[in-house]
């Protein structure tokens, strides 16, 4: 049975790759549909499929987020991809990712966009095309409210401080251990546990950006404050895949037609009230 | 209470959508798990060198490794892999991703179940079936699995329930389960206790209707064993 039994085992390794790509055919209908336009080549009727999948992290508000009675992913960034899509005139889908997966998943190809309050710096660039930059933003320190001894940066002398991974919130972090100021960083996968470590007083402070700091504390007044000056003016954009121009350009323009036609500013109040 | 109650209902619903997907992907990778179990445990006592050098490195490699590596290496490492190879886009669809490594993953445990189970079964066994006449792979089919099965049922049972909550480190490629959509409410409200009490409470119904399911199967084997 030497034989039969390896032929058997590859037969089944293969069998149930081809039935676990269709077993989930309802799932996936939009992911093979795109599939389907990217390798039926020219094919005019498929071209017209393509549908764009955006990867996102929805723990991030007010800029992406689950609804929590309509179960979707919304946000500042989600209206106003969608907007720039309609002004390009692609179809977009909104993916759900972990924030470090996003970069890998477009360099994958399993994602076409990144929109999720990505902030441009050199190193992300290397990896990605960054689009227009759409949004400012910075930096900001918070800390527990009522915490008298941390007022700004050179106060975190010794201290330890929470951060989101990936972020750039967790680079500058970085840098200020190298410099000698914070004494120890630690690092949690969303934001919401980033905080939750900070009113248990586990960490003294936590570097993030000022907007998403501004949303936690709408939501829980008096629990956190923000001190010091913002930390560096940044910039956030949507991205592409590196090389891939036709899309980057569709998605400019789009964004420049947006702010032209005041949609964008009307986001801006419907999210951040301003 | 209150604070708990209010948190715990609301999201309740869009936590039993993402129980619902959990039960989805643990169900199909039980499934090809235990398919790819029965072969490569079976191959792992083959007379073929190749056949069973194979097998060996597989379950050595799988369970070598972490199921979250895996998990990465498909969703994250094979499209990048061909990308650079062929320089064709490969998208694989998180949920595609997610069968197939816990598949693979579940194959290497559930094969070394199948080998032990076999080769609980007494030798005696196989020289009287091939003494009545049977070749190998008929006294395997006939006689030895059927014996065998019964044997590893409380071992599939546990593979089962751990990949049930193992399914959880696929919260990591977005994909939408139990974990992943208390995540999801908790980035929104910062109400992380109701929420993950919310998500046990959740997995320990699943993992106890899979354990008394099992519990009943493994009674209703052994009532033919005295009879």
């Amino acid at each position: 049975m030497g034989k039969k039994a390896f032929k058997a085992v590859a037969l089944v390794l293969a069998l149930s790759f081809v039935l676990a790509l269709a077993g989930c055919g309802n799932n996936t209908a939009n992911t093979e549909q795109n599939t389907a336009a990217e390798q039926g080549e020219g094919g005019q009727a498929a071209a017209e499929k393509k549908v764009y999948l955006v990867g996102t992290e929805p723990s991030f508000p007010p800029f992406e987020f689950t609804d929590e009675k309509t179960q979707e992913i919304t946000g500042f960034d989600i209206d106003l991809i969608k907007e720039i899509a309609k002004e390009a005139g692609i179809e977009v889908q909104i993916q759900s990712l972990g924030f470090d997966g996003l970069v890998p998943a477009l360099q994958a190809g399993n994602i076409d966009i990144i929109m999720s309050g990505m902030t441009i710096n050199p190193e992300r660039a290397k990896e990605v095309d960054f689009g227009t930059p759409y949004f400012d933003a910075g930096l900001k320190i918070a800390v527990a409210a009522d915490n008298d001894s941390i007022k700004s940066v050179e106060d975190l002398k010794g201290k330890t401080v929470a951060v989101q991974i990936g972020t750039t919130g967790a680079e500058k972090a970085k840098e200020l251990k190298e410099q000698g100021i914070i004494k120890e960083i630690k690092t949690y996968n969303t934001v919401d546990v980033v905080f939750m470590e900070l009113i248990s007083g586990k960490v003294d402070a936590v570097i993030n950006d000022l907007p998403v700091n501004e949303a936690y504390m709408a939501k829980n007044p008096g629990k956190v404050k923000m001190v010091g000056e913002v930390l560096n003016g940044e910039q956030y954009g949507f991205a592409v895949a590196k090389g891939n121009k036709e899309l980057l350009e569709k998605l400019n323009a789009g964004l420049k037609k947006v702010k032209e036609n005041g949609k964008f500013d009307e986001l801006k109040v419907k999210y951040f009230g301003s | 209470m209150q604070y708990y109650l209010q948190h715990l209902s609301a999201v309740f619903p869009s936590l039993l959508q993402g129980a619902v997907l959990t039960v989805e992907v643990t169900a199909l990778s039980v499934f090809f798990g235990t398919i790819i179990g029965l072969f490569v445990g079976m191959g792992r006592l083959a007379k073929n060198k190749l056949a069973k050098t194979i097998c060996a490195v597989y379950v050595d490699v799988i369970r070598g490794t972490p199921l979250l590596v895996q998990v990465f290496i498909i969703y994250f490492g094979v499209p990048n892999l061909v990308l650079q190879v062929t320089g064709n886009r490969f998208p694989i669809d998180p949920f595609i991703a997610a069968v197939l490594a816990c598949s693979i993953n579940s194959g290497a445990y559930v094969a070394e179940i199948f080998r032990a189970g076999i080769q609980s079964i007494e030798r005696g066994q196989m020289e009287a079936a091939r003494s009545l006449g049977m070749t190998n792979a008929q006294a395997m089919r006939y006689v030895i699995l059927p014996q065998a099965f019964r044997r590893v049922v409380p071992p599939l049972g546990n593979e089962f329930i751990a990949l049930m909550k193992d399914t959880s480190l696929l919260s990591a490629i977005g994909l939408e389960e139990l974990v992943r959509k208390g995540q999801l409410y908790t980035a929104t409200t910062f109400a992380s206790f109701p929420v993950y009490t919310g998500v046990a409470i959740i997995y320990l119904i699943m993992t106890m209707t899979v354990s008394r399911w099992v519990a009943y199967t493994e009674r209703r084997l052994s009532a033919g064993d005295h009879s």
